[in-house]
Formats: structure tokens, sequence, C-alpha cells
């Protein structure tokens, strides 16, 4: 896209517009470094601050997609407010402390990478990165194993709950009758650690990507942005589930 | 008005001007810089991409309208006539969910906005060149998903896919319906999010916050909206999807669920939506009565900051949509107070826009013309907005055609002259050729009148008792119905006749100039078409966008010397 | 059905704007229409005629005229923001004022059920007399309808009285009204609830009280099996789907039905006689016609097998 060729002024020069001479060209996209200012910015800094506001602009977007759910566990919670507090109690409080755990270290290990590039620590980054994705790996694991848990006893959302279909009795007797608050409780909690799962997924794509990128040695203390933007992205996830683990599994 | 009166083009008088005759190389602009339809479906132009989706709104917008028409043919009759009522219920839910998904909604920023932004702050291009083809490539990805529920049957939730009913067995392919207004949502998000980062830093050397062209304040509020607004769509329809699907019971009573909830979701987004539509129409209209009336925008800030205020408003209200969907009386007590501010900030800009015309210039060329049409419909629709806004007074419109004919009133009343007025404005600067001047007077008249004659009853309509979604009506109101339907031709007519004569400017119209309107803005300041950076050089904004005595000036000089 | 059964149905005209005023809330909605109308008028005024002056005094005249420069006017910027929004309060105090009155039912209001499905009303009164399709009322007491849907969300709209509310499945909503005098007028559905949207009125007769007390108590219907069945086909909402001239509604028209062969879309072919009829009003699923929607709802527990005879005796006679 960058067009070295200046194209000439226009004979008829504009009163109001006031035109300078043209920056010097850009050179071409240098593939091997990872790093250009793509034409239509007048800086690097420009470009990057740029960057960096439409991620935080995409978290903004982020939030108010879970910030809808989290209105309707709100008003779910406050009419069905007894059968949230069993519903509650289904819940493995050490698989939800655990998996806080994990998400709070990869965090820290998301961060120590970015500061790593930073500092020009390639091998560093590189095993940041790989940490943060082992702990990712290690937080779908035990909310596997917590859904299969759920689904084993016909714990589920709306008209699978207790398992019409497949005759499975709940294991709490208490719930005999398929109340409907805590199909609900559990509509709730499906969906939410569900699209946060997703977003540990998309995360975990993100990382896989930064790797391959820190590997061929695209970052340096010059041009980190992207590894940035993927932390940034990191953290959010992880602070959505430090909201979602204590109103789902402690307060119920 | 005589010819005399505008600005002549020096192109047509004397080649004064060959370098932009198309095809030598000087000439180069982002037409003819690369040809190909490759070359188009990769380029990173923001220009390219808003003709692109320029196309494919307006392909959207004929098929809505002939939706539309066919709809108001079969309203002739009062009983079974021409189409059966799955087939009517059909065509009102994609009449109306083409017309705000994948018209109205993309339709100014994705078009004209893509276009014209970074040219108007004097920057080579949007933040996000890629994010930009990438959301035109996701709205086509949604679009043919809405098209493949047309051919494999349809939809018939109405466009507000209220639950329960879109989860039972007759509302037709909801899933697929909800999964493609889920996707045509990231476009827009990717759309708005590009505007404010290209408005917060890509602005050229000079160009202040105050300086720039009103178009480009509403553009920014419009895509605050569409950045807080359209995730919390996003979530309702992958709800209602999950809903539907696998019977989770969020909006279902019969697992507890509540459907009014639905609703809250679902006007939280769309509330805020109807400002998403008509925000940058309100942008255009302060350039095009600024430009064609040569005057400075009255109360520049006033109208500036109104923008502003109407995002913010517009989230607080929704609940106005629901006055009788059983929600608590304090709720609508409320919601109804709260959106009667709404009325303020879209005072406000209406007065400055007469405020302008006041001792302006005015030249009645097509894009005053629609400017106009939308100041004596939008206030229409707008006032008559007050009386759903009050309480009492909805309990007997809503759901009736008095809602039809407002909300009618201020998108095609106002967006939609809007859009069709900036793209006038615009279209010597994007083609590089002039329109007929008399064909586009007489489909603005043929538009206006036919647009009151079809929706100016449909207020009577309304406020006699005749509801919304119905297939088929007591004789009685047939009259008006009838009425109504001969407008929607006269629409049709005037909107057939301005897709001919823009299609036949392509290849015959009068070459145009570079600045054909005598307009200040820095769009106006390069070449038409412009190159594909936008400005040979970096440009400066030393004067406001609305100072016009030197530009009219040095044109009336150059005039002057060239004959 | 909508077409033949509105010639029953009249919505009469009160003003040029809206339909007579039909309830004793109906006065006061109509002074908030007329406080927008006045307000809207008035504004519509002040903008456009101003427009047409100005566009016909400053229109260009030469070429190269430009408008006068802009000033500046902080009083007049005040005055149209404050103005306003003191004219928006008024109309929103007579909105709520007007609201708030129709929301509290006064304590003792006559409560009459109203259960509404796809695509028919049905009103249940406190004598345990039920109608369908019709609600009738006394005049001059305050009447208050406790709703609640079968199905989906539908809409009681009655605009000769100014009122509409939704009704939702899950939970009951309610509308209260005074009928000052004995009159009828129609009831419409608001809520677009799918094919039958269009067709989901009903008839709506205020009686004077000592009529209406008569009629309230007088429990079983009398008349002929066909007559009765005729009843019931309009009252139960048959008629919703089914015409008896031959027209296609949504399912097939019941002319000529009677003891033809009926082809079902797993392959059997019945002949449409008292069993089919029967089964099909108590489990339509079992017996699904080729070439139309599976959508008649199940009528168990909504006819009694009396009532079946005499639907079954109706059809016989439509020919
Ligand atoms: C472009 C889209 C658009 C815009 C701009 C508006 C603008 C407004 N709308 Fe509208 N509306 C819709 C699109 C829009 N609407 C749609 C699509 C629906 C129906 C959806 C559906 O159900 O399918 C709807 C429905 C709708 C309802 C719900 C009706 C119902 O279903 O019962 C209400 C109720 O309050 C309402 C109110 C308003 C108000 C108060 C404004 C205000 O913003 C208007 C403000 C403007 C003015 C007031 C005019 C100019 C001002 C002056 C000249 C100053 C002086 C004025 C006064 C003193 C009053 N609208
Ligand atoms: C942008 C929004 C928009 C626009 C522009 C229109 C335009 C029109 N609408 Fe639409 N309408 C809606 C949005 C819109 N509508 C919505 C949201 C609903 C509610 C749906 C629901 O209930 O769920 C609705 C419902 C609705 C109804 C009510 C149906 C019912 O409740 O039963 C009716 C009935 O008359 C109607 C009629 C029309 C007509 C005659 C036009 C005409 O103005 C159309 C004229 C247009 C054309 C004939 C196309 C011409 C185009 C070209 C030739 C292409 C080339 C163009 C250029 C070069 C510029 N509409
Ligand atoms: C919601 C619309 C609806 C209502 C209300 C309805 N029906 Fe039907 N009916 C249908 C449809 C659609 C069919 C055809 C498809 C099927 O088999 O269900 C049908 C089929 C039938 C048939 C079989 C016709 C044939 O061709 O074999 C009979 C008999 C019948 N209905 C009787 C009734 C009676 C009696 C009532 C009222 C008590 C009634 N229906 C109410 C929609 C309806
Ligand atoms: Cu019931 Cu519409
Ligand atoms: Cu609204």
């Amino acid at each position: 896209m960058s067009d070295a060729i200046t194209p000439p002024a226009p004979s008829e020069k504009s009163p109001s517009a006031h035109l300078e001479h043209a920056p010097p060209a850009h050179p071409e996209r240098s593939r091997g470094t990872g790093f250009h200012v793509a034409h239509h910015f007048s800086s690097a800094e420009v470009q990057f601050d740029a960057n960096k506001m439409g991620v935080w602009l995409f978290l903004v977007t982020e939030v108010l997609l879970f910030g809808g759910m989290f209105c309707a566990f709100a008003v779910f919670r406050s009419w069905y407010f007894p059968a949230f507090v069993a519903g509650h109690d289904l819940l493995s409080k050490a698989a939800g402390s655990t998996n806080t755990a994990v998400l709070i270290t990869s965090s820290l290990t998301m961060a120590l990478a970015v500061r790593s590039a930073q500092m020009n620590r390639k091998g560093l980054t590189l095993g940041f990165l790989v940490a943060t994705l082992l702990f990712a790996a290690t937080f779908l694991v035990i909310k596997y194993f917590e859904y299969h848990e759920h689904w084993a006893s016909g714990e589920l959302p709306g008209a699978l709950f207790g398992h019409p279909y497949m005759n499975l009795k709940l294991s709490n007797p208490a719930l005999a009758h398929p109340l409907r608050g805590e199909s609900l409780f559990f509509m709730t909690y499906f969906v939410m650690t569900g699209i946060h799962a997703v977003h540990v997924l998309v995360g975990m794509g993100l990382i896989t990507w930064m790797l391959v990128r820190t590997s061929k040695g695209q970052f340096s203390s010059r041009y980190y942005s992207p590894l940035e933007n993927v932390g940034l992205y990191w953290h959010l996830v992880d602070i959505i589930w430090i909201f979602l683990f204590p109103l789902l599994y402690l307060i119920g | 008005m005589s010819d005399s009166t505008t600005p002549a083009h020096p192109e047509r008088s004397a080649p004064a001007h060959p370098e932009r005759s198309r095809g030598t190389a000087a000439g180069t602009n982002y037409l003819n810089a690369q040809r190909g339809i490759k070359s188009w479906l990769t380029t990173l132009d923001h220009k390219r991409i808003g003709i692109m989706y320029l196309v494919s709104v307006l392909t959207a917008f004929l098929l809505g309208g002939i939706f539309a028409l066919i709809i108001r043919i079969k309203l002739l009759f009062p009983g079974h006539y021409l189409i059966t009522r799955a087939q009517y219920n059909e065509l009102f839910t994609l009449h109306g969910a083409i017309m705000i998904f994948l018209f109205i909604i993309p339709s100014i920023p994705a078009s004209l906005g893509n276009f014209f932004v970074p040219m108007m702050i004097g920057a080579k291009d949007v933040a996000f060149p890629r994010l930009n083809l990438m959301s035109l490539y996701i709205y086509w990805v949604g679009a043919a998903m809405a098209l493949l529920v047309i051919l494999i049957g349809g939809v018939s939730t109405g466009w507000t896919f209220y639950a329960p009913f879109s989860e039972g067995p007759d509302a037709g392919h909801v899933i697929l319906m909800t999964v493609a207004v889920f996707i045509l949502g990231f476009s827009s998000i990717l759309t708005g999010l590009n505007f404010i980062v290209t408005i917060h830093k890509l602005r050229a050397p000079g160009m202040t916050w105050f300086k720039m062209p009103l178009f480009l304040w509403s553009i920014y509020a419009t895509s605050l909206v569409q950045i807080l607004a359209t995730p919390v769509l996003g979530i309702t329809m992958v709800l209602l999807a999950l809903d539907r699907g696998f019977h989770i019971g969020i909006f279902d009573p019969r697992y507890g669920g509540d459907p009014v909830l639905f609703q809250h979701f679902f006007w939280f987004y769309s509330h805020p939506a109807v400002y998403i539509m008509i925000l940058p129409g309100m942008g255009i209209i302060s350039e095009l009565i600024a430009v064609h009336a040569r005057r400075r925008i009255f109360g520049y800030t006033f109208v500036a900051f109104s923008s502003i205020a109407i995002a913010l408003l517009g989230f607080l209200v929704w609940g106005h949509h629901m006055f009788v969907s059983g929600q608590s009386v304090m709720a609508g007590a409320v919601f109804s107070f709260l959106t009667f501010f709404i009325a303020i900030p879209s005072g406000v800009k209406v007065f400055n826009w007469l405020a302008t015309l006041y001792q302006g210039s005015i030249s009645l060329r097509a894009p005053m013309l629609y400017a106009l049409s939308f100041l004596f419909l939008f206030t229409i629709g707008g006032l008559t907005g007050i009386f759903l806004g009050m309480l009492s007074v909805d309990v007997h419109l809503h759901d009736t055609y008095f809602v039809v004919a407002h909300f009618h009133y201020v998108m095609m009343g106002g967006t939609v002259m809007a859009f069709v007025g900036g793209l006038h404005h615009w279209w010597p600067k994007m083609t590089g050729r002039m329109y007929s001047e008399a064909w586009a007077r007489l489909s603005a008249i043929l538009i206006f009148i036919g647009f009151n004659a079809t929706f100016f009853p449909q207020f009577i309509l309304g406020s006699r008792g005749m509801p919304r979604r119905y297939y088929a009506y007591l004789p009685e109101f047939q009259g008006l119905h009838v009425f109504s339907t001969f407008g929607s031709w006269v629409i049709g007519a005037g909107f057939f006749i301005m897709l001919g004569y823009l299609v036949y400017s392509l290849k015959a119209g009068a070459v145009a100039s570079t600045n054909p309107w005598g307009a200040a803005s820095l769009e106006w300041q390069t070449a038409t078409p412009p190159p594909t950076e936008n400005f040979p050089v970096q440009p400066v904004a030393e004067h406001g966008p609305y100072d016009f005595e030197e530009v009219v000036a040095a044109q009336a000089a150059l005039e002057g010397s060239a004959s | 059905m909508a077409a033949d059964a509105a010639t029953n149905f009249v919505i009469h005209l009160g003003s040029f704007w809206l339909p007579r005023q039909g309830s004793t809330l109906a006065p006061q909605v109509d002074r908030g229409f007329d406080l927008a109308l006045y307000v809207g008028v008035a504004f519509f005024i002040l903008v456009v005629v101003p427009l047409v002056l100005f566009v016909w005094k400053y229109r260009r005249r030469r070429a190269h005229d430009v408008g006068k420069p802009t000033g500046h006017n902080t009083a007049i910027e005040i005055a149209w923001t404050v103005i306003p929004l003191a004219i928006v309060m008024a109309c929103f105090l007579v909105g709520f004022r007007g609201f708030l009155r129709a929301s509290v039912a006064p304590a003792g209001a006559y409560e009459i059920q109203v259960t509404a499905h796809k695509w028919a009303w049905h009103f249940q009164y406190p004598t345990g007399k039920s109608t369908d399709n019709e609600l009738r009322i006394p005049v001059g007491r305050p009447v208050k309808m406790v709703m609640s849907s079968q199905d989906v969300i539908h809409g009681f709209f009655i605009p000769e009285f100014r009122v509409k509310e939704d009704v939702v499945p899950g939970s009951y909503t309610s509308v209260w009204f005074t009928v000052p005098k004995p009159t009828q007028t129609l009831l419409e559905c608001t809520q677009y609830c799918g094919l039958g949207h269009s067709g989901m009125l009903a008839k709506v007769i205020a009686m004077p009280d000592a009529d209406f007390d008569k009629w309230v108590h007088q429990v079983k219907l009398q008349g002929s099996p066909v007559a009765i069945g005729r009843g019931l086909y309009t009252s139960k909402g048959c008629s919703g789907c089914h015409s008896i001239n031959g027209t296609r509604i949504v399912g097939p028209s019941f002319k000529g039905l009677w003891g033809t062969t009926s082809h079902l879309s797993d392959g059997r072919n019945l002949v449409v006689d008292e069993n089919f009829v029967r089964k099909h009003i108590l489990d339509p699923r079992s017996l699904p016609v080729t070439g139309y929607p599976q959508v008649m709802p199940s009528f168990k527990g909504q006819l009694t097998d009396e009532q079946i005879n005499d639907i079954i005796a109706f059809l016989k006679t439509v020919k």
C-alpha cells in the first residue's frame, strides 16, 4: 500500500488547507523484523498509541458483553434466592478456588512475559508464555471435571435439569422437583462460565500465536505491542473470572 | 433555481485542469490506481471499502424496499389477498430486520463515514485498515446468512424477536437469523472502534476537536453507542439461540425464565441503536446546511455536544418500549421521565440548523432539498415521539400504526433523507461525476410527497386503533390504507428514478471539479476523485470547516481568470 | 377469518384522531393526546414556517454569494433549551397522572380472569361461567381483568376504552376500566403472536348491571346441537384457522370437509368421520394433515365430550 511516488499537487491549491511537503516515504514493510509503521501513521508512537486504544475499546465491549449476563444473574438471584443458595452449594469450592489461583498465576506469568520481551530476553519470554499456556490448560481441565460432575448428576440448565432424557436422578434429594430456581442457577452458571471458557480458549490461541512470533524474533524492546495487547486481553479474562468466582461459588 | 446561481464547473467549459482527466498518469486516483476485482476485494483503502459498503447497503435497501412495497400492496384489501398470512409475517419481519440490521445501522457510518472520516480530518486512512476490511467481510457473511434465511423459508418473529414466540415452532429459522444479527453486530463494533481511534489519533496538524466538521462529532458519538450497546445485542442473541436450541430457560416461563427480561435486553441495545441510526444523519445535515447555505453552523459547540448528549441519554430510556409489558409503574415513570430529556438536544440541533439558514445563501440543489425534507420530516417524527413518551397516551398508541408512522418518519424521513442528501452532496467527490440536477430535484420532490402520503395516514390509522403487524384489518380502515399504498408507489418511483440517474451519471455525467459546492472542509481540498492516499501532501487545518468566504472568493477569482 | 368476522366488529370514531370514549379512563388519556397534539402542532409550525420563510428570503441569488457571518448568542441557546424542557416536563406529568390512575384498580372491582392462547380469548367469570372471544361486562362498575397467557405474549387492547396491557405467560398482568353506558365494541390482540394475530379479536359487550347479573348466573348454554356447535366454532377459536366458505386460512376449510378422505403426512389416508374429528380435536399431532403447518392446539380439557359432539353436528352441515 505504501506509495512512494507522491502524486503531483493539484494546481488549484486550496486556500484553506495549507499544504506542507510530504514527509519522507516510509520504507517498505520489512517483514523480517515484524516491525513497521503503517503508511497512515505519522510515527511509531502514534501507531503504538492507536493500537493500544483500540485494544482498550475492545475490552470495553467485552465488559459489556458480560455485564448483560451479570444483570440477568442479579435479577434471577433476587427472584429465586433460596434456589440460588441451594444451587451454589452444589458447586465445588475447592475446584473453584484452585482455578482462581491458577488463573491469577497465569496472569502473572503473562505480565512477566511482556516484561521479558521489553528487556529483550527472548528465552524468558518464551518460557513465561509456555507457562501461561499451561496454566490456562489446567484451568480448562479442572473446569471440564466440574462440568462433567454436574452433567452426571443432572445439574443442568432449563429443560435439561434433572436429565429427563437420560433418566438420571438428581444427586441431591432436596431437588426432587425440577425446581425452576435451581435450573436457572445452573443456566447462569453454565452460560457465564461457558462464555468465559470460550474466552480462555481464544486467549490460548492468541498466546500460541505470540509464542510463534516471539520464537521468530519479532519482538524487542522497540516493538512488543501485540504481546502487550494479548496480555491486556488475558488480564481481562482473569478479571472476569475474579468476579464470577465469588458470585457463583461463594455467595450463591 | 436556475443553473446560473450555482458555481460553474471549470471542467465543463475549458479543460483547465488536464491532469485531472482520467487515464493520464497524473490523474491517478483511488478508483483507477489499481484495477480488477481482486484489487477491490483485497484493498485496505478506506475509500474503496466505503464504496463497497455503499453498494452493499443500497442493495439491502432495495431488497427491504421491495418487501415493503409488497406489504403495502397486500394492505390494499382488508382480507385475504395476494399473499398468505405466513408470507405476510415473514415479509414484515424481513423488511424490518433487513432495513435495520443490514441497511440503516451500517448505512451512513460504514459507507459515507468510511469514505470521508479520514479525509475530513486530513488523514491517509482509518487507524486500522485491515480491521476495516474485515468488518466489511463480516458484514457480507452476516448478510449472506440473512439471505439464506430468506431462501430456506424465512423467519416470522418481527424484527424484535420477542420471546417466547421466537422460541416456538411457528417462528421460522430464528437461530440462523440471530447468528446473522450477532455477526452483523461485530461488523458494527469494528467500524465504531476504528472511528473512535481514528478521530483521536489521526487528526491532521491544526485539526483541533472544535475545528472538526460536525459530521465527525456525530460519527464519534455514534461510535460510542456502537461500542457500548452492540455487545449487549450480541449476548442477547446468543442467549436467545441457546434458549431456543437447548431450552436453557432464561426467557422461557416454563423453566422459570422471564420473557420480559428478553425485552429489557433487546431494548437496551435497540433503543440506543435508534441513535446509531439518526446521529450520523444529523451530522450529514449539519454539513449540508452549512455548505449549501454557505454559512458557518450557528452554535457549533451546542450542536457538537448535543450529539454526545443524545448518545449518552439514549442509554437510559430503553424501557419506553415496554410501558405496557407488565414492568412496574415505577419503572415506567422513570423511563418516561428520562425519555423527554432526549427531546432537548434534538431540539437544540433543529433550532440551530434553522438559525443557520437565517441570513444564509441558500441554494436549492438536491442535497439541500433533502436537508429541508429532513428538517420537516424529522420534526414530525420526533414530535410524535413525545406522544409515545407520555405514559397514558402510549398505552393507547403502543403497537399500533401510530408507532409504525413515528419510526418511519424518524428513520426514513430522518436518516434516509440525510443519507441520500449526503450521497448527492459527496457523489462528485466519490465518483468524479456530476449527477443530473433536474432529475435529482424531481426525485427529491417525489420522495417527499410520496413519503408523507404513505406514512401520515398511518398516524391516523394508529390512533384510531389499527394494530401493527396485522395481515387482515377492519374494513373501516381500508381508505387510509389504500392512500398509504398509493404513496408508497410514489416513493418507489422516486427511488428508482434516483437509481437510474445516478448509474447514468457514472457513465455520462459531467466531470466534476475539485470543489463544486464551494465547501471549506478538507475532503474538498484534494483532487476529485481523491488519490489513494487522499492528500498528496499532509494537509494542515488552518481554518474552520465552515469558513466559506475565502474558498468561494478564490473560486470566483479562478473562474474569472479562466473565462 | 378476520375478514369475515370483521364485519361484525366496528370501532366507532369519536373525533378525527380517536375512537369514541367508551370508558371513564378515556377522557383523561385523550386530554394527554390533545396536549401532545397541541405541543406538536405548535413546534411544527415554529420550525416549518421560519424554514419556508428563510428558504425564500435568503435563497442564493448569485453563484458566489456567501451567507452572513454567523454570530453567537448564548441567551437564545439557553432559551430554546429551557423552554422546551419546561414543556416536556408538563407532558410527562400529564402522562404520568393518567397512567397512575389507569394502573391502580379501585378496591372491589369486579374481576374477570382472562386467558389468552393462540389465537383466542377465554374469559372466566366469578360465577363459573366462561365465554370465548366474547367479553361481557356490567355497566357502571369498575371491572378488572386479571390476565395470563398459555403460550406466547399477547396484547389486550380495547381502543374505545383506551386500555392496553400485554398478556404474558408465566405471570399475571391486569387492566381495569369502568364503562358508563351499554355499548358494544372490539378487543384486539396487539402483541404479535403468529399466524392468527390479526384474527385474535373478541367482541366486547357492556350490559346493564341487572342484565349482566342474570346472564352471568345462567350457566348452561341452550339450543340445538348444530347451533351450539356453530357457536363453539367461533367462540373456541376454530374460526381463527378454519373457514366455512372454502378459503384457506391456517388449517383446511371446513366447507365440504365432512366425509372426505384426509391425507396424512405419515402416509395414512383416513376418512373424516366422528372418530377422526374427535381425535383431531383432542390430539392434533397424531393426525398430521399433509400440506398444513402443525400448529393446531389440542383442545383437550377445553371441550367437553358433549361439546365435541355439537361441533361434529355442526361440521356435518357445512357443505
Ligand atoms: C431513527 C430512529 C428513531 C429516533 C431518532 C427516535 C426518536 C424518538 N423516539 Fe422513537 N422509535 C423508533 C425509532 C426512533 N425513535 C423505532 C424504530 C421505534 C419502534 C420499534 C418497534 O417497536 O418496532 C420507536 C418507538 C418509540 C417509542 C415506543 C412506542 C411504543 O412501542 O409504544 C417511544 C416511546 O417513548 C419513542 C419515543 C421517541 C422519542 C421521545 C424520540 C426523540 O428522540 C425525538 C426527539 C426529537 C424531537 C422532539 C423533535 C425536534 C425537537 C424540537 C422541534 C424541539 C421542541 C420539542 C418539544 C418541546 C417536544 N419511540
Ligand atoms: C430504515 C428503516 C425502514 C425503512 C427505510 C422503511 C421503509 C418502508 N417501510 Fe418499513 N418498517 C421498518 C423499517 C423501515 N421501513 C421496521 C423496522 C418495521 C417494523 C417491522 C416489524 O414489525 O417487525 C417496518 C414496518 C413497516 C410496515 C408495517 C407492517 C406491519 O406492521 O404490518 C409497513 C406498512 O406499511 C412498512 C412500509 C414501508 C414502506 C412503504 C417503506 C418505503 O419507504 C420503502 C421505499 C423504498 C424502496 C421502494 C426501495 C428503493 C431503493 C432503490 C431503488 C435502491 C437504490 C437506491 C438508491 C440509489 C438510493 N414498514
Ligand atoms: C391454531 C390454528 C387452529 C385452530 C385454532 C384450530 N385448528 Fe383445526 N387444524 C389446524 C391446522 C393447521 C390443521 C391441519 C394440520 C394438522 O393436521 O394439524 C387442522 C386440521 C383440523 C382437522 C382435520 C382436517 C382434515 O383435513 O383432515 C379438523 C377436523 C380440525 N382441524 C378441527 C378443528 C376444530 C373443531 C377446532 C376448534 C375447536 C380447530 N380445528 C381449531 C389449525 C387449527
Ligand atoms: Cu395474540 Cu397477537
Ligand atoms: Cu426507543
